[in-house]
């Protein structure tokens, strides 16, 4: 079985803070991570590599940088990585980042599966997966929480939904697009710190994949960023101290005179 | 390929304002090898540079230009008519993001002198049809076969591209939701067109017709308004509970399309073979007026007694941060935030949460914020709209003995 991970590098952004003076995003020492979700994406690879067999093969598109975040993968359990990297790729919305990754998993060859993160935690659209599903001309199933079953043909998953969660088959190839419950990521052993250390990571550029340059980077995007602000900020309102029965009584007379209780 | 960001080094002064607001992290401020002694110089890197212009509006020297390849084929607009909604339902109810999405489309639809339509897609739901016209809807497509009973990416897919091909509407709007979310991306790349994702502000631009479309990105850290200039029709995916939900109007008239269903043209390489329903969303916190919500601070699982007893007087649902999810205190069908559910009730309680901005984003338009923690300098805190400092364990008690109180003296 031939298994695709897609990962992203992103900004970390659990310690990102707005600089109230500028009111813009503090950048210092803010380090690169791989997209939390798309540990769990190398984590389920590496699963079904190591039950029925498999070779994982982590792809990315981004710049020269994004190449220590196949190294982390291929710590992890992932065998290849791949760099999909050019200027011409710059400022793509997801339309035209589906269109380069798919055009880049094609040139690689024959796959079973594609598995993706559900989002990113920068961009946080969520329509990569499957717009990489629809340009493959494969089926998807997004919020995937867990694989029941597999064999060559088909597979079997619970897809995450409000009230509960589904069942549902899908021919092979699939795109799955997967949630943080559906594994705990293990962390880079030894033994994989050094072959990653080894690996040699295949860079591909657009011409390489044989990219339409129409339909890559800024001038493949349909949408565009009009502009880019800090949400304002809920500015606060009564403080409430003292004794706990006190500061509740206050409390609960508010409520009731706003007829809420 | 012309698209440049350009710094003119005789007026950039190294200030390194530009690099602040980058939202990409693509500008760095370097020595200037020529004038070691001198003012620093801005450097974009291109390769993560996405264009956006933040930089040049950011610049008080006017030294960032940025120059937009314009050559993008453009379709011709004035074919393109109508507002639509996807008329989400899943097992046979609509989802109540739909009524909220049929308010604002109605708005959009009269400042574009246009009409409002809804698309149904289901089985033998042609009941819900009068509902959708009597909230707003001066039209509903209706997709009705057997083949659409249970959610598939597939079919959907084929068949709101179908119809979108052959009546070009000039915006659609889809909740945000995890159907809305999982198959309008495959819908948008099918017809080539843009998509924006998980909106919470939509305006239109009435020279361009252009809709602007603001929504929150980088975990809520960031806002940003997202064009489609030259595709159409332009979609979104719209958050839940931003927009108020649309009036009844009992009996209004509204054209029903019955859309011909032909099963050969639709794909579907999947099968649905069940619904398993998570019996702890019961009270689907999504919905209720009052939400009483733990984080951390609670402690333990015992903690959350205090928590329900509070919500059960007070009518409302228990909600958590991560935290509380994480530790096992509470199943993460109640969890608030980025990755868990966005509420906007009437009365947001918040016990031992300290407001990290993945927790605000799913709840920071509840119209009053309570919150109750030890220490008054923390983000929630300083958010609320009543802020009670203190121990959780002495004030909440306190405040549900109160209620009763003033319950029994009424
Ligand atoms: C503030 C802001 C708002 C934006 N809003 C929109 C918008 O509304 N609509 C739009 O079309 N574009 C938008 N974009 C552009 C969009 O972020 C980029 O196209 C980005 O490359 C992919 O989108 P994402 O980060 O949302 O990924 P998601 O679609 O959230 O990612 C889902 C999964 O796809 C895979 N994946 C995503 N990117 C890559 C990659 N580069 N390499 C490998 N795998 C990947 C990963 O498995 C990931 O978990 C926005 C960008 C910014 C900065
Ligand atoms: C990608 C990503 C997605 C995330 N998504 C979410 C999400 O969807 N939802 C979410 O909630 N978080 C999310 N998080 C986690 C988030 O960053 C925070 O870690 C989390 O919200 C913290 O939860 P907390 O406020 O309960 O805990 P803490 O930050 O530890 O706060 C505990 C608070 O309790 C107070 N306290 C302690 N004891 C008492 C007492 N006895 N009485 C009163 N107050 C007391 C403390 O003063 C403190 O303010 C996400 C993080 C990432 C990286």
């Amino acid at each position: 079985m031939d298994i695709i991970v897609c990962i992203k590098q992103v900004p970390n952004t659990t310690n990102i803070q707005i600089d109230h003076e500028t009111g813009r995003l503090k950048r210092d020492g803010v380090e690169s991570i791989i997209n939390p979700f798309d540990e769990y994406a190398i984590e389920e690879g590496v699963r079904i590599k190591e039950k029925v067999g498999a070779k994982v093969t982590v792809i990315t598109m981004g710049p020269p940088q994004a190449e220590a975040a196949l190294r982390e993968a291929i710590a992890k359990g992932a065998d290849e990585g791949v760099l999909v990297s050019d200027r011409a790729f710059g400022g793509a919305d997801t339309l035209a980042t589906s269109y380069a990754l798919s055009t880049a998993i094609k040139s690689l060859g024959k796959f079973d599966m594609v598995i993706c993160g559900k989002q990113a935690s920068d961009g946080d659209t969520a329509q990569v997966g499957p717009g990489i599903a629809e340009m493959l001309d494969i089926p998807h199933v997004a919020y995937v929480k867990k694989v029941e079953a597999s064999d060559d043909k088909t597979i079997k998953v619970e897809r995450m939904m409000e009230d509960g969660y589904d069942l549902i088959e899908s021919a092979l190839p699939v795109l799955l697009t997967v949630v943080k419950e559906i594994n705990n990521p293990r962390v880079a052993s030894l033994k994989g710190r050094m072959a990653a250390r080894k690996a040699v990571i295949k860079v591909l550029d657009a011409a390489t994949i044989g990219a339409d340059t129409s339909k890559i980077g800024l001038n493949g995007s349909p949408t565009q960023v009009m502009k880019i602000f800090t949400p304002p900020q809920r500015t606060g309102g009564e403080k409430f101290t003292g004794e706990a029965k006190e500061v509740a009584a206050v409390l609960v007379k508010r409520l009731s005179d706003l007829s809420l209780i | 390929m012309a698209n440049s960001v350009e710094v003119l080094s005789d007026k950039c002064v190294g200030c390194g304002q530009c690099a602040g607001a980058c939202p990409f992290g693509a500008i760095s401020t370097l020595e200037r090898p020529e004038h070691p002694k001198k003012f620093k110089l801005a450097v974009v890197d291109l390769n993560k540079c996405a264009y956006c212009g933040t930089c040049s509006q950011t610049c008080k020297f006017s030294a960032i230009e940025l120059k937009k390849d314009a050559s993008q084929s453009s379709v011709d607009k004035s074919e393109y008519k109508g507002v639509w909604v996807y008329a989400e339902q899943r097992h046979g109810e609509i989802a109540d993001v739909v009524y909220e999405l049929l308010n604002e489309g109605k708005r959009l639809a009269k400042q574009l002198g246009t009409t409002l339509s809804a698309v149904l897609i289901g089985d033998g739901l042609k009941s819900k049809v009068q509902d959708l016209i009597n909230r707003g809807a001066d039209k509903v497509y209706v997709c009705d076969d057997p083949i659409f009973i249970e959610f598939q990416d597939d079919p959907y897919t084929s068949i709101l591209t179908q119809l979108i091909k052959k009546e070009n509407p000039e915006i659609i709007l889809i909740g945000a939701t995890n159907i809305g979310r999982s198959f309008s991306s495959r819908v948008a790349a099918r017809i080539h067109t843009g998509l924006t994702a998980d909106c919470t502000s939509l305006e239109i631009d009435a020279q361009t017709r252009n809709l602007q479309q603001t929504r929150p990105a980088f975990g809520g850290n960031i806002m940003a308004t997202i064009l489609t200039p030259s595709r159409r029709p332009q979609m979104s995916t719209v958050r839940r509970k931003v927009f108020k939900e649309a009036k009844v109007e009992e009996g209004r008239k509204g054209e029903i399309v019955d859309c011909k269903v032909d099963v050969a043209t639709l794909v579907n390489r999947t099968k649905f073979l069940g619904f398993i329903k998570d019996a702890s969303s019961n009270i689907n916190i999504g919905d209720a007026d009052i939400i009483v919500s733990g984080g951390r601070g609670v402690g333990k699982v015992e903690g959350f007694k205090l928590l329900e007893e509070l919500a059960e007087i007070l009518g409302g649902a228990v909600g958590a941060s991560r935290a509380a999810v994480d530790s096992e205190w509470i199943p993460y069908s109640h969890q608030i935030g980025q990755t868990g559910k966005t509420v906007a009730p009437k009365v947001y309680i918040a016990c031992g949460i300290s407001g990290q901005i993945q927790h605000i984003v799913g709840m920071s338009s509840s119209d009053i914020i309570i919150a109750i923690n030890k220490d008054a300098s923390c983000p929630m805190m300083q958010t609320a709209t009543y802020a009670l400092e203190g121990d959780l364990y002495e004030i909440i008690p306190n405040i549900t003995k109160e209620i009763k109180a003033i319950r029994c003296n009424s």
